[in-house]
Formats: C-alpha cells, structure tokens, sequence
C-alpha cells in the first residue's frame, strides 16, 4: 500500500541556487520530496527541472542551499557536498533524459553495474574469480533476474544495449536504476521520444515500482498527459523557482501555472523562448 | 548470446561461465593440445617466434585492459615495459634477487608508476590523455639514456638466464613454457576480471562515465585501477622481454614499440582477450612472414626480394589502415563472424553473436 502523504520528507532542498555563468538555473529553490509519495516535477523548457535532478545526483554543485536526504537507516545526509558514486551508494538512483547507457555492453552487464554499491570485490579477487567473489556474483545476479522478470526484459537480457530500440532502451535504463535497489528514484522524461502505447507501458512501470516496491519517485517531465495521471503530488516550477505545488487536479487549475506553463497566453502558447 | 540447440543452463554458475557452451570447450582443449605438442615439432626459429608472441600477448592484453576497456588511451607502453625490464634486470643483477622475485616486483614498480601516470586521467581524456601519456614516454625514454648510473645508458645489460625447478631456461624450448604459462596465467586472470565487479566498472566508465558515476562507479578510482592493472601485465611483459633475450636495451622501449602495441589491439580488436592474442601474433609474426616470402621469391624475383624488407614498415602501415576500414573491431571479430556463420552450416544464416570477448 501507498503511504499515506504528508510524511516525513525523505529529500528536503532549501535555497537551491545554481548558476552557469550570468544563467540563473536554480534561483533559490525550496521544496521537498516526501517518504513515498510519487512526485512529479514538471515545468516548461529550461524551468531547472533536470538541474534539480543533477544536484541531487551530484553532477551539479549548487552555489548556495542545501540537499538533505534521510536515508535508509534514519540517518540525514547533505548531498550538496558529495560525489556522484557516494550518493548512489546512499540509495538514490536515476535515469537521463538522453539514455545513458553502456552501449557497448549487455543488458544483463548493464543491470549488473547497477549492483555495484551492493557488491564487493577488488581486483585480485575478481581477477582470481574464486571462492566468495564467485558467490558474490551469483547471489547479484540473481538480484538482477527479479528486476529482469519485473520490468519483463527477458528476451533481451543478453542483447548488446546499444543495439536496442530506442524504447526498450528507455526500460532497461530504468531497470539499471532499479536494480541498485533504490531508496529514491529520480526518473528525467522516463517518457520522451515515445508513442502512446509505450507512454502508457512506462507508466504502468513507474506506477508498478512506486506501489509495489513502495519506491519514493521523482519523475521529471514536461509532458503533462501521462505523469499527472499517476502523480500523487505535483511541484511545477518556472525559471528556477516553484511556482505551484499540490495534487494534480488543484495544480491543473492554479493560474499561475496556467500562466506560465499550460499555455494560456493568447499570442504564442507553445514556445518559451517567446515568453518575457 | 546465442543459444545452441539443446544447451540449457539451469543455475546461474554454469550460464556465467567463461566457456559455458561445450562446443567453445572443445575448442579451446584443440588450441591447448597444439600449444602442448608445438615446441616439440618447432624448429628454434618458430620457438622464438612463439616466445615473442606469448610475451606481446601479455603486454597487448595489459594495453587492452586500459585502452579497450576503460578507453583511456596509452602512448606509454614502451615507457612501462621498460620500467618493468629495468627494475627487474637490475633487482637480479645489482642486488642477486631470485629472478622470479624480482619479476614481480617489476610488476608492481611497473604498476604504481602507472598509477601515477594515470593520475592526469582525473581531467583529461582522449587525446589530451594520450598526449599526457606520451610524456611518461618520453621522460621515462630519456631516464634509460640518460640515468647512465642507474640503467647504463645507451650500453646494454646482460643478465644470467632465469633458472626454473633447475633448469635453465636458456633455450627457447626451455622458456617456452614459462613463456606459455604466463600468457595463459594473464589471459584467465584479465577473463576473470573483466567479468566481474571491477571489470564491469571499467567497461561503464569507458562507454558512459556520467552514468557510471551516478549508478555508484567511483570514475577517478576505477581508471587509476586500471591504470594500475594494466601497467603490472605491461610491467611483466617488459620483464618477460629481458629475461627471453637475458639482455636489455633501450631501443626495445621506444614510442615505436608503444605504437605497435596499440597497433596490436587494434587489428586484434580492442576489448578482446582473444583479440589481444590474435594482434600479437600476427603483429609479432608479421615481419617473419614478410622474410619468409622473401626468401620463396629469391630466385623467381631477387630484385622485388631485395626490396622486401625496406616494405615491412608499410606492409604494417597497410594492415592497419585495412582493418580500421574493413572491420574496426579487428581479428576477433572475424573469428566471431567465422564461428557465425559455421554454427548452423551447411543451413540458413543466423542472428549474430551478441556476446564479446
């Protein structure tokens, strides 16, 4: 079952601020993501949805504010200050918005890495492959199979990922982030590039991980049509600030988000770039 | 991977193996079983040859690890094989360390001084990378001229032949077989790891090291492990070099032979042990078959025979340029696409092979 909302956060950003240069990306962004809850970051172009993402994950170090997650174990954890792979090991696991994958390795390897902070195992051992590293080995892969059979990619398991459609792509980077076996999955556009039937398969998995495995989840998008339907909560932001915050159906409705994003300015409404 | 008809892998340890499917056991006993009998048939030329190519084997294999993959391209394999044939020739000569014992300490010295030059990999990548690389090279080329104390300079070293189980491995029969058990010791151990935890995480961070990074891959600690794995194999070539001829001289250790090394993996293929192999041998091989066509046209046509050996530079040049035209992922994989296209023979064409390596 669904937590109930309204819990604890598990992720808190207070004053989030990122700059490139003279480009305010994040302009002191405060908001929180609770045990979970599937959320749903959404906005227009270059709103600082994926810079929210990237400070999370630690590819991006914000100028000022802090990034505060509780772990696992209770434990509180400034993100803002720590590696990629340290925040991975924490739980926090992520899709990209352009695939990003190891192309030239299988889908099976792929899954494997996502194991990584789970295992063991220096270069002797591995290259002896004997006794506890072999163990090891086996009793991951058999974690890697539960996600194999969740996310039904059976058929493709020792397919080399880079010669893969683009939307089986799309679900085996997901079941990569899945196979770290994640405390907080951060899904950037799980959704782009697909048509209908897949968008709607994607959702069936984000709604499968959320409940199921009771994952808390971010998801990113800016199309609205499929993520506000399985959202529980919706933080909409515009030029690096939230500029609305609740369920769906109240977000749907908020002028100001009408304002900014669902195109309700009379002379251009589809493009951004347009906007003052 | 494809799946042969009528194998079927029940637990986890018999699909993850190295050799999983019996047909790929078999083969490799056949590759064994001519290994075992070849020095016996061998004249002592075709001996040395094999001496040679079981020794680049260990050096190719250590250039692939770091260049195919975990994609950091090296410049400096001349420069680590020399670290790895200096310290252990003087370790037996200036301080009578049992050769074996210095052989691995060769590997190790070879192994942190590839770490150090790895450590530009924090910033740089492709190109720039390689240029930095090439300064080790150069400076370590320099060092075995120069540091005329140390590594006698320009003059050469003469070494007393290593003795194994006392016998002298003197002969190129005798060595032989170290020669073969530490190509095959290599080739198992790099198998191994590259199926394993770190391996994989060398593969990630050559084909995508943000993501690496953000599924848990430490990027900066991997490459300087495989900086450090790959230099120790490099090292033990080096050593291997100077204890098959027991004489070391600088000239083996130029950018030249750093170039033929990545020549080596590139027509063998690059993230391949097989490939690594396969490169050796033929680039190792090249320059006898070359005399040896040489020698079959003398009569017919001794003038073209007298030009042959001003064309071994080019015929090198040309077998490049020709694999990285016609099949940029080198020997290994034709031998895929061999064992391809004979797995269902004589019936229709299938699916190709999935797995590398």
């Amino acid at each position: 079952m669904r937590p109930a909302a309204g819990e604890r956060a598990i992720l808190e950003l207070s004053d989030l601020t990122l700059r490139f240069g003279g480009v305010t990306s994040l302009a002191g962004l405060t908001m929180e993501v609770r045990r979970g809850e599937l959320l749903a970051l959404i906005g227009p172009n270059g709103a600082g949805k994926t810079s929210v993402l990237n400070c999370v994950s630690g590819l991006y170090r914000p100028q000022a504010g802090s990034i505060s997650l509780t772990g696992r174990d209770g434990a509180r954890h400034a993100l803002q200050r720590l590696a990629p792979h340290r925040i991975a090991a924490l739980g926090v696991a992520r899709t990209f918005q352009n695939i990003e994958l190891f192309k030239r390795m299988t889908v099976l390897d792929n899954l494997m890495l996502g194991r990584h902070v789970h295992m063991n195992g220096g270069v002797l051992s591995g290259g002896l492959y004997w006794g506890r590293q072999r163990e090891r080995e086996i009793e991951h892969r058999r974690a890697v199979e539960q996600v194999i059979d969740f996310m039904n990619l059976e058929p493709l398991r020792s397919a080399v990922v880079g010669n893969l459609a683009y939307g089986n792509q799309r679900l085996v980077e997901m079941a990569r982030a899945l196979a770290l076996d994640p405390h907080l999955l951060l899904l950037d556009e799980p959704t782009a590039g697909m048509n209908a039937e897949e968008k709607e398969s994607m959702a069936r998995f984000i709604l499968d991980v959320h409940e199921e495995q009771g994952i808390t989840v971010v998801v990113v998008d800016h199309s609205i049509d499929v993520i506000m339907d399985i959202a529980d909560r919706v933080v909409v932001l515009d030029f690096g600030r939230r500029i609305a915050e609740g369920r769906p159906e109240e977000v749907r409705n908020d002028p100001a988000v009408i304002d900014a994003y669902l195109g309700a300015k009379a002379d251009d409404p589809g493009h951004d770039e347009d906007r003052p | 991977m494809s799946l042969d008809c009528g194998v079927f892998h029940t637990r986890y340890e018999s699909d993850m193996g190295l050799r999983p499917r019996p047909l790929q056991r078999i083969r490799l006993g056949v590759f064994a079983l001519f290994v075992l009998v070849f020095p016996f048939v061998a004249s002592p030329y075709w001996l040395d040859l094999a001496n040679q190519v079981a020794i680049a084997t260990v050096g190719a294999i250590g250039l692939n690890i770091l260049v195919g993959y975990t994609g950091q391209i090296s410049l400096g394999q001349g420069a680590f094989m020399a670290i790895g044939a200096y310290t252990a020739g003087l370790l037996t000569l200036n301080f009578g360390v049992p050769w074996g014992a210095s052989v691995f300490a060769a590997c190790l010295v070879t192994a942190a001084a590839g770490t150090f030059f790895g450590l530009p990999s924090l910033r740089l990548k492709g190109l720039y990378l390689a240029i930095a690389t090439l300064a080790a090279q150069e400076i370590v080329e320099w060092g075995m001229t120069h540091w005329t104390a140390v590594t006698g300079g320009t003059e050469a070293i003469v070494l007393p032949a290593p003795v194994l189980f006392g016998i002298r491995l003197n002969s190129n029969f005798n060595f032989y077989w170290l020669a073969v058990l530490t190509a095959a010791g290599t080739a198992l151990f790099a198998a191994n790891l590259l199926r394993s935890r770190i391996g994989r995480a060398f593969e990630a961070v050559r084909d995508q090291d943000v993501a690496a990074s953000v599924i848990g891959v430490d990027v900066f600690r991997t490459k300087l492990l495989a900086f450090a794995t790959s230099s120790f194999f490099v090292g033990l070539a080096g050593a291997m070099i100077a204890f098959h001829r027991n004489i070391i001289t600088w000239e083996r250790f130029t950018l030249s032979t750093s170039i033929v090394f990545l020549a080596m993996i590139i027509v063998g293929g690059l993230g391949s042990i097989r490939g690594s192999f396969l490169g050796a041998a033929l680039i190792a091989l090249l320059p006898a078959m070359i005399t040896n066509v040489g020698r079959a046209i003398q009569d017919t046509a001794p003038q073209a025979a007298s030009l042959l050996p001003y064309a071994q530079q080019a015929v090198f040049g040309i077998v490049i340029i020709l694999f990285l035209i016609f099949e940029p992922r080198g020997l290994s994989k034709l031998w895929e696409n061999a064992k391809d296209y004979f797995h269902v023979w004589p019936f229709a064409y299938r699916r190709g092979e999935t797995r590398t390596g």
